[in-house]
């Protein structure tokens, strides 16, 4: 069996699994829905940190996503899949968190850097050189602010798209669903978060590419 | 040639393009097409470098023991999440001071019907800055408990702060109701400061019951930090002289005219 089939039965054996789960959470078995928690709650959670860039609201929104899918769970068509169904569910409560703390951040005096991430989660050490010169810290600190900026300054529309689509792989249809949306403006917005994050990051991503070129990295 | 635009290219990375086979048979002719797309890529490819935190590997255990005081016997409505103990515990009283306050409101409105509409604004406001007040109490309490707590031997190696973290673990949910609150009533101030009392009550909630005397430190430097038990006193501070401010009239009148009767 090749490595792709093992998947496909992996995901489908999941899915079969979730919907017993959650027939047997309809029936009153609650522990049940424990394991659909357990089981999802890491990838809403990648979803939600994507979508609101801090680790705080992330957890207030995973926490929400499985309170109203317990709630909603009667509402839940049983050939769906549960994952996509709940991370639906994250997706919207996120919007509605993001919009919230955009009034909350622009009464305080100045934006906070999201605390203890630091140097050891600095994004440039994900690719291949890894020695710390002093020039290429000082770049990555800046391409890091620079992204979290440009991220910052999509709409929430924007923002779900492009994480929906280019992060966790969601279908147009799907992402359209969450924004309430057709199929082409969805697109739409998909193209406008990533030419706006071009504009924002191609100059420190070609500073960048020089800074490699010329030697300036070890 | 008539080269491909940004839109199609942005498209066909993101596999969202409807020419798909046509645009990949242009980029392979068309070197200036294929640059542009290389430095979409590049962009794209530093933005995936953004790190999402690791919640750790029992995350999935933690956020079933944060909902499951909150969850109904049995899926069901929205409503019946308001039925649930905790919930109804903070929202109670809040209830509870609504309809006192709008007794009170009653009360004051037959000796003072002019003032009518802002004595119901000031009753309003009053609602919820005395239960936000409690709150603030309550939240500064458990704070400085935590804060003042020590090792009771050098040698001890673990610090048991299961009941701090139990009460911070129910102040989350009243804190996370004011906020909404708040939000909901205009009220940034108030909510900003709320935002940042639930991340550190988030902290101690998500600590073990049992830390090493260096993780108590930590936290206790976190709290320390984040200067967040100064900003908890001033802004108690100054919700009790709001709630001076919006006391109601008649008590002031009388006492006025108590002063005038003396005189």
């Amino acid at each position: 069996m090749n490595r792709m089939q093992q998947s496909v039965d992996s995901t489908q054996a999941i899915a079969e699994s979730d919907a017993v789960a959650v027939e047997r959470t309809l029936a009153g078995d609650r522990d049940a829905y424990r394991v659909l928690v357990e089981r999802h709650s890491h990838n809403v959670f990648r979803l939600a940190y994507r979508m609101t860039g801090n680790r705080h609201d992330a957890e207030e929104v995973v926490q929400e996503a499985f309170l109203r899918g317990y709630q909603k769970l009667g509402q839940f068509a049983a050939r769906s899949n549960f994952g996509t169904w709940v991370y639906r569910i994250a997706a919207n409560y996120a919007i509605d968190r993001m919009r919230q703390r955009q009034k909350e951040d622009s009464r305080r005096e100045a934006p906070k850097a999201e605390e203890s991430d630091g140097m050891e989660n600095d994004p440039l050490n994900h690719v291949q050189d890894k020695a710390p010169t002093p020039e290429r810290l000082t770049q990555s600190i800046e391409l890091r602010k620079q992204m979290e900026l440009a991220l910052a300054a999509l709409s929430e529309a924007e923002r779900t798209a492009f994480v929906m689509r280019h992060w966790e792989g969601c279908g147009i249809e799907e992402i359209a669903a969450v924004l309430k949306s057709s199929s082409n403006a969805t697109k739409n917005t998909v193209f406008r978060a990533v030419q706006k994050l071009r504009q924002a990051l191609q100059p420190f991503v070609e500073t960048k590419t020089q800074a490699r070129a010329m030697g300036t990295e070890s | 040639m008539k080269h491909l635009k940004e839109e199609e290219l942005i498209a066909y990375r993101e596999g969202v393009a409807e020419q798909r086979s046509a645009i990949s048979e242009h980029l392979s002719g068309c070197e200036e097409c294929r640059s542009e797309l290389e430095r979409i890529e590049a962009v794209l490819a530093a933005l995936d470098t953004l790190p999402v935190p690791d919640p750790g590997g029992d995350y999935g255990r933690h956020v079933w023991r944060q909902i499951a005081p909150r969850l109904p016997e049995k899926p069901g409505r929205w409503w019946q999440v308001w039925l649930q103990p905790r919930r109804l515990a903070a929202a109670g009283g809040v209830v509870v001071m609504i309809v006192a306050a709008f007794v009170a409101g009653r009360i004051s409105k037959r000796g003072n019907a002019p003032d009518n509409v802002a004595s119901q604004e000031q009753v309003r406001e009053r609602v919820l800055v005395v239960a936000v007040g409690e709150h603030l109490g309550h939240s500064e309490r458990m704070l400085v408990e935590l804060s003042n707590t020590v090792p009771n031997n050098p040698k001890q190696k673990e610090v048991n702060i299961s009941a701090q973290q139990r009460r911070a673990e129910d102040l989350v949910e009243e804190n996370r109701m004011f906020r909404q609150t708040a939000l909901q009533e205009g009220d940034a101030g108030l909510a900003s400061v709320l935002d940042e009392l639930e991340r550190v009550l988030l902290d101690v909630a998500h600590s073990p019951e049992e830390v090493t005397p260096a993780q108590l430190e930590a936290i206790q430097k976190k709290i320390e930090a984040r200067g967040i038990l100064f900003k908890v006193r001033v802004f108690n501070k100054e919700l009790q002289e709001r709630q001076e401010a919006t006391k109601p009239a008649p008590a002031q009148n009388q006492s006025a005219k108590r002063e005038r009767n003396k005189a």
